[in-house]
C-alpha cells in the first residue's frame, strides 16, 4: 500500500475516532444523554469497505454504526447534532445515537436491535433488481448478531434469489457483554455462511487496505450475479459496550493488548517509518471534529411542537 | 362489474395494483406457484413474472426485505400466511415497519403493504386461530384493516397499496369462499379509511369489525323481528378509526354502544372504542362488549364454539342490553 493511500486511512480513521471520543466528553459533561454505543477501535472496517459502495448502494448499519455513517460520507455537524438533540441532526433529535440515517449518503440507518436490520439490506438489493439500478447493499452487524435467526433468515432469502448483497460481521469478540466463544460451539462464523451457499472469509479487520480489497472483489462479485458473501472482520473494541461499561468481564491485560493491534496504532507505527508527521493528522481532524461539535452546540434544538409529526404520511 | 367472492376480491386487487403501480412486489410463502395457501393470490405470478414470488419459511425475511425494499422505493405487498405467523416476527412490525418514518423524521418510509388472514374456523389449532388486530391498532405508525365483505375486501386492498404507510390487512380465511358479488373494480382509490352502516336504528349503536361483522348482522336482524332496531357500524378500517362516524351515530341511538369483535374480550380493540366514545362525552348508560372469552382456543369445533361468540350468543346479549 503506498503511504499517500494510509496517510488518507489514518485520516479517515482518526476522523471517526475523534468523533467517538468528542462524544465521550460531551456525555460526562451532560451535553449527550442517554445510550452510547461507541466503535473506538473499529474504524479499519468503515475506512476500507464504504469503497467499494457507489452512489445507488445502499448500507445498514447497527447501533455500534457511527463510523459507517461517517464511512459514507455524512458529515459530522449533523451527526454531533443528532446526538445533541437539535433540529438539525441527521433525524433532528428523534433518532439519536442508535439510529442514525442519512439516506442522501446511501446511510440507510443504524438499529438498535441485534440483527434486527440485516434483512432491510435484503430488501434494498430486492429492490434494486427491480428498478434498474442493480445497487449492491451492506449489512453490517456484530459477532453477537451471528446468534440471532433473523440474520439467518436474511442470509438465506439473500442466497436463495442471489442477491447482491454483502454481510459484514464485525468480529469485536463481544456479544455486548459476553464473549462469542462462550455462546458458539464452532467458533468459524464464516461456515454459517458456506452452509447457506455464500462464499465466506475471515480477514484482518484491523488493516483497512485488506477490508478494502476484499469487499471490492466480493462487491464485483456480487454485482455480476454471483450473489451475497460474507466476510469476518476480526477486530476488537476499546472500549465498553456502552459508555458507562466497566467491563468488569475483561482484563487489563486483554485490554493493553488490543491496544497494540488496534488500527490506528499500526497505521501510526508504520507510516513513522515512512516519516509522516502522523500528529499533525491527528491534530488536524481533532481541530475539525471539534468545530463541528461546536457548531452543533450552537444549532438549534430541536422543536418540541414538531414532535407528533411524521408518525404517518 | 365483475362478480367475485371474496377471495377473488383480494385476487383482483391484488392484480389491479400490479398493473397500476410499477413498484409492486408480491410475495410470501406459497404466494407464487401454489396460488396461496388458500388460493387468493393464484395466476398472478403468470401474469406479473419475477414480481411475484414463492418465499423461504422466513417471516423475519419477508418482512424485513419488504421494509428494506420499500425504503428504497418499492411497493412490497408481503403475506404472512396465518396472522398467528406473524409473532416470531414482530420485530419487524412494531420495531422496525412502525419505526422508519418518524425516527427518521420522514426522510425514509416503510410503504408495504402486509396480507394476512386470522381467526377460527372450525378445527383449527390454537396457534391457527388468534385475532391479534389490538398487537397492531397497539402500535402508532401501523395502519390496519380487516375488511369483511368482497367490495371491502377489493377497496382495502387497493387503499393500502396506494398510501404511504405501512398497512396491515387482516382477512377471516372464512370469508373466502363466501358468496360472489358484483364489484366495482374500477373506482379511483380512496384514501385509507372509513366505515360503513349496515343496519339503522334507534335502540343503540353496534359496532363491529372482520367476518364476525356477519354473525351481528344476522343477530340484529333477529332482533329487528322482535321490534328491537339498532345501528351496526362496521368499521373495516381499525387505524384510522371512523370515531366522527360512532360519534354521529350515537347521537342517533340515545348515546348507546355495543362492540363486537372475534378477538379476545381483554385488551381487545373494543375497549379502546368504547373508551374514547366516553372521553369524549357521547356515551350514555353501559356500554356493551363481546367477545371471545380469554382463553386458548381449543382445536375441536364443539368446545370452541363455547367461547366464540355466534349470533347466537349476540342476539341474547344484545337483547339483554336493549331490555335492561
Amino acid at each position: 500500500m503506498t503511504t499517500d493511500r494510509l496517510t488518507a486511512d489514518l485520516r479517515a480513521m482518526w476522523r471517526i475516532r475523534a468523533f467517538e471520543e468528542k462524544i465521550q466528553a460531551l456525555h460526562k459533561n451532560g451535553d449527550v444523554r442517554g445510550s452510547v454505543h461507541l466503535c473506538i477501535g473499529q474504524e479499519a472496517g468503515p475506512v476500507g469497505a464504504c469503497d467499494a459502495l457507489g452512489e445507488p448502494d445502499a448500507l445498514f448499519a447497527t447501533y455500534r454504526g457511527h463510523g459507517w455513517a461517517i464511512g459514507r460520507g455524512t458529515p459530522l455537524r449533523p451527526l454531533f447534532a443528532e446526538l445533541l438533540g437539535r433540529a438539525t441532526g441527521v433525524n433532528g433529535g428523534r433518532g439519536g445515537s442508535a439510529h442514525f440515517s442519512a439516506p442522501e449518503y446511501g446511510f440507510y440507518g443504524e438499529d438498535s436491535i441485534v440483527g434486527g436490520g440485516v434483512s432491510h439490506a435484503v430488501g434494498a438489493a430486492l429492490a434494486g433488481k427491480h428498478d434498474g439500478t442493480g445497487r449492491l447493499a451492506m449489512a453490517v452487524f456484530g459477532d453477537g448478531a451471528m446468534n440471532q435467526g433473523a440474520v439467518h433468515e436474511a442470509m438465506n432469502f439473500a442466497a436463495v434469489f442471489g442477491l447482491p448483497v454483502l454481510f459484514l460481521c464485525e468480529n469485536n469478540r463481544y456479544s455486548e457483554l459476553t464473549p462469542i466463544r462462550d455462546m458458539v460451539r464452532n467458533e468459524q462464523l464464516t461456515d454459517r455462511a458456506t452452509a447457506l451457499g455464500m462464499p465466506a472469509t475471515r480477514i484482518d479487520g484491523n488493516d483497512p487496505a485488506v477490508v478494502r480489497e476484499t469487499v471490492a472483489d466480493l462487491a464485483d462479485a456480487a454485482r455480476e450475479g454471483g450473489g451475497p458473501a460474507f466476510v469476518e472482520l476480526t477486530t476488537q473494541r476499546l472500549v465498553g459496550h456502552y459508555i458507562g461499561d466497566v467491563q468488569q468481564y475483561r482484563t487489563k491485560e486483554e485490554l493493553a493488548a488490543d491496544g497494540l493491534v488496534e488500527p490506528i496504532a499500526i497505521a501510526t507505527a508504520k507510516l513513522a517509518e515512512s516519516g509522516v508527521d502522523t500528529g499533525a493528522i491527528e491534530r488536524e481532524v481533532r481541530d475539525e471534529v471539534e468545530t463541528a461539535a461546536r457548531q452543533a452546540l450552537a444549532d438549534p434544538a430541536a422543536d418540541v411542537s414538531k414532535v407528533k409529526e411524521h408518525l404517518y404520511a | 362489474m365483475p362478480e367475485l367472492n371474496y377471495s377473488g376480491a383480494v385476487n383482483a386487487a391484488l392484480r389491479r395494483c400490479l398493473e397500476e403501480i410499477p413498484e409492486t412486489l408480491l410475495y410470501g410463502e406459497d404466494v407464487a406457484k401454489p396460488g396461496g395457501v388458500h388460493g387468493v393470490t393464484r395466476r398472478l405470478w403468470k401474469d406479473f413474472g419475477d414480481r411475484v414470488f414463492d418465499t423461504p419459511i422466513s417471516e423475519s425475511a419477508i418482512l424485513g426485505s419488504a421494509i428494506g425494499a420499500a425504503m428504497l422505493g418499492r411497493r412490497p405487498i408481503v403475506e404472512i400466511m396465518w396472522a398467528d405467523f406473524f409473532l416470531v416476527a414482530l420485530d419487524q412490525m412494531v420495531n422496525q415497519a412502525a419505526n422508519v418514518r418518524y425516527i427518521s423524521e420522514g426522510r425514509l418510509t416503510a410503504p408495504l403493504v402486509v396480507r394476512t388472514q386470522q381467526g377460527n374456523s372450525p378445527g383449527a389449532c390454537a396457534q391457527h386461530s388468534q385475532n391479534l388486530e389490538a398487537l397492531f391498532t397497539h402500535t402508532p405508525g401501523l395502519r390496519v384493516a380487516m375488511p369483511s365483505t368482497p367490495q371491502d375486501a377489493f377497496d382495502v386492498m387497493v387503499s393500502a397499496v396506494y398510501s404511504d404507510d405501512p398497512v396491515v390487512v387482516i382477512d377471516n380465511r372464512t370469508l373466502y369462499f363466501g358468496d360472489k358479488q358484483e364489484v366495482v373494480t374500477d373506482a379511483a382509490p380512496a384514501p385509507i379509511g372509513g366505515s360503513h352502516l349496515r343496519r339503522t336504528g334507534a335502540a343503540a349503536t353496534v359496532v363491529t369489525w372482520g367476518a364476525i361483522t356477519h354473525q351481528v348482522l344476522a343477530a340484529v336482524d333477529r332482533l329487528a323481528g322482535e321490534g328491537m332496531r339498532v345501528t351496526v357500524l362496521e368499521t373495516p378500517w381499525l387505524n384510522p378509526f371512523d370515531h366522527d362516524a360512532l360519534h354521529k351515530s350515537l347521537a342517533g341511538t340515545g348515546g348507546r354502544l355495543a362492540v363486537v369483535h372475534e378477538a379476545n374480550t381483554t385488551g381487545g380493540f373494543g375497549g379502546e372504542v368504547i373508551v374514547r366514545a366516553l372521553e369524549a362525552g357521547v356515551l350514555s348508560g353501559r356500554p356493551l362488549r363481546i367477545g371471545t372469552e380469554d382463553s386458548r382456543i381449543p382445536a375441536t369445533p364443539e368446545l370452541a364454539a363455547a367461547l366464540i361468540p355466534g349470533a347466537d350468543r349476540i342476539f341474547t346479549e344484545l337483547k339483554q342490553f336493549l331490555t335492561r
